[in-house]
């Protein structure tokens, strides 16, 4: 029987932890994700969970923690946001690269500075680059259902990667939705036991975790940890396809939002596709041929697939949430490229720099957005490729 | 299970552990880390009264030892640092420059 619950989206995924009862927590507390090492100290604290709750002294600390008790066969957990995610930053890349399946949930938000405490993607995007696959959550349910996923996905023995399930601070994390949750029993078999072949606390035989690698085999180990990656994505559909059954809601890398015969399109993430879904409908509804792609799995980003989905459109606009200072756009708008380059036709693509800070992304600058790609389809006249929008400017901007 | 020593440097990413992992103890014995010394210890052996002293201080577990003996460095892993000559209380080890293996004198 499933049930319907009005919850937040800290509430939601500390309620899928509930479910799941992980072996460890490694908790420390930051803005916007505080909620859910808070919510999970009650479980712990009214015995209704076994998990080992260690509190700490840092993210540093939160993340050694999980990578220790990963190690040693205990399926950890952990939650963080922004500057604690900056904090955490060296023991990503080790958990990757060690091949510990832990789940954090990531509660995105600006980083410093200036000091700013609303969402944007400056704290993930940072981390695109260490060996977490990361998972984007639109609302409060696909926030739920990510973490349920994220487990099977990564402690796959042909994947044994990290998991981010990423959703948006303040306007995903402190909302309350309406959400339907599985039952515990079901969560439980489809999230299955943690029984990695090889853990430290397996007696048969001692195991050495990170030991140093020489020049002669550290680029080999980076090729296994690029193929984990890149089998992760078959994995993902996979344990989408299993949840599917168990929920009736189905999940792919992305969701093609009225992409059929789109030939203006979005590429987008988290809970801004929700407001850029109204605008489509508005402009579909005024007989423009808008779509949009919501990438769900930017890490691994789902190049292939993205560049069929996009393949018949003439222009794109890439929705970036989060400034890489690169000067040429930001990281979905630099993935989304390389993954239309190869095509031999391929639409004009923009990219457009949004939401810093928790900036608000209304219908109006989204319908602005299409206007300029309706301009640009018409006239294959590009103009700037990369600006900002929703900032002021003595400048026009969009 | 992959086995220490069915890995060397001309092993393929496929046949290797993930993340490096080790499954059994005492694999640096295999490994010859005694090509970074840039000074090393003589054993004289004359002068050695085998108190032992040098075995402990050792930090790379240099020193073999064999029924009550010291035996010579062990070279393979000694990283040349030094101590075992400045606990020595008999003058029994003496650094000399360069990396090279000495046999005893």
């Amino acid at each position: 029987m499933k049930m319907n619950k009005c919850l937040s989206g800290n509430e939601a995924v500390a309620y899928a932890l509930k479910q799941i009862n992980p072996d460890v927590m490694g908790a420390f507390p930051i803005t916007p994700s505080t909620e859910i090492p808070e919510y999970f100290a009650q479980y712990v604290a009214n015995g209704e969970v076994n998990t080992e709750y260690v509190t700490v002294e840092s993210e540093h600390s939160s993340m050694s923690v999980c990578i220790a008790a990963q190690a040693a066969g205990a399926r950890s957990v952990c939650a963080t946001s922004s500057c604690g995610l900056a904090l955490m930053y060296e023991l990503l890349y080790v958990a990757a690269s060690c091949r510990l399946p832990i789940t954090l949930a990531c509660v995105t938000r600006a980083l410093s500075g200036p000091i700013n405490i609303n969402h944007d993607y400056s704290d993930s995007m940072g981390a695109r680059d260490t060996g977490w696959i990361q998972l984007y959550a639109e609302n409060n349910q696909e926030a739920y259902d990510n973490m349920l996923m994220a487990m099977p996905i990564g402690e796959d023995p042909g994947v044994r990667l990290p998991v981010m399930a990423c959703m948006d601070g303040f306007i995903t994390s402190h909302a309350v939705e309406n959400i339907e949750l599985l039952e515990t029993d079901v969560v439980r078999k489809f999230v299955g036991e943690y029984n990695p072949e090889n853990y430290l606390l397996k007696k048969e035989n001692p195991l050495a975790v990170g030991p140093y690698d020489v020049s002669a085999y550290y680029m080999e180990h980076k090729v296994q940890e690029a193929m984990a990656m890149r089998a992760a994505k078959a994995r993902v559909l996979e344990v989408a396809e299993e949840f599917a059954k168990i929920s009736g809601r189905r999940y792919g890398l992305f969701e093609a939002y009225r992409m059929e015969d789109a030939e203006l399109a979005l590429v987008i993430m988290g809970s801004s596709a929700g407001t850029a879904k109204a605008a489509v409908d508005q402009l579909r509804e005024d007989g423009v041929k808008a779509g949009l792609v919501k990438i769900r799995v930017f890490r691994p980003f789902p190049g292939e697939e993205l560049a069929r989905a996009l393949a018949h459109t003439k222009a794109v606009a890439v929705m970036d949430k989060s400034e890489g200072f690169s000067a040429n756009g930001g990281p979905l708008f630099a993935d989304t490229c390389s993954a239309l380059y190869n095509l031999r036709e391929r639409p004009h693509v923009i990219d457009i720099v949004y939401g810093l800070g928790g900036r608000d992304l209304t219908t109006e600058s989204v319908e602005k957005v299409f206007r300029r790609l309706e301009s640009i389809a018409a006239t294959g006249e590009l103009g700037p490729v990369y600006t900002h929008l929703g900032h002021r400017s003595k400048e026009e901007t969009a | 299970m992959i086995r220490a020593k069915d890995i060397n440097e001309t092993t393929p990413w496929q046949d290797l552990t993930p993340g490096g992992e080790i499954y059994e103890p005492g694999t640096a014995r295999y490994f010859n880390t005694g090509n970074w010394r840039t000074n090393t210890p003589v054993f004289h052996e004359q002068a050695c009264k085998h108190c032992m002293l040098c075995v402990p201080y050792c930090p790379d577990s240099s020193i073999p030892v064999k029924k009550g003996k010291r035996l010579d460095f062990d070279y393979l892993h000694c990283k040349g640092c030094g101590i075992c000559e400045a606990v020595c209380p008999f003058q029994a080890i003496t650094m000399v420059a360069g990396g090279g293996a000495h046999e005893n004198e």
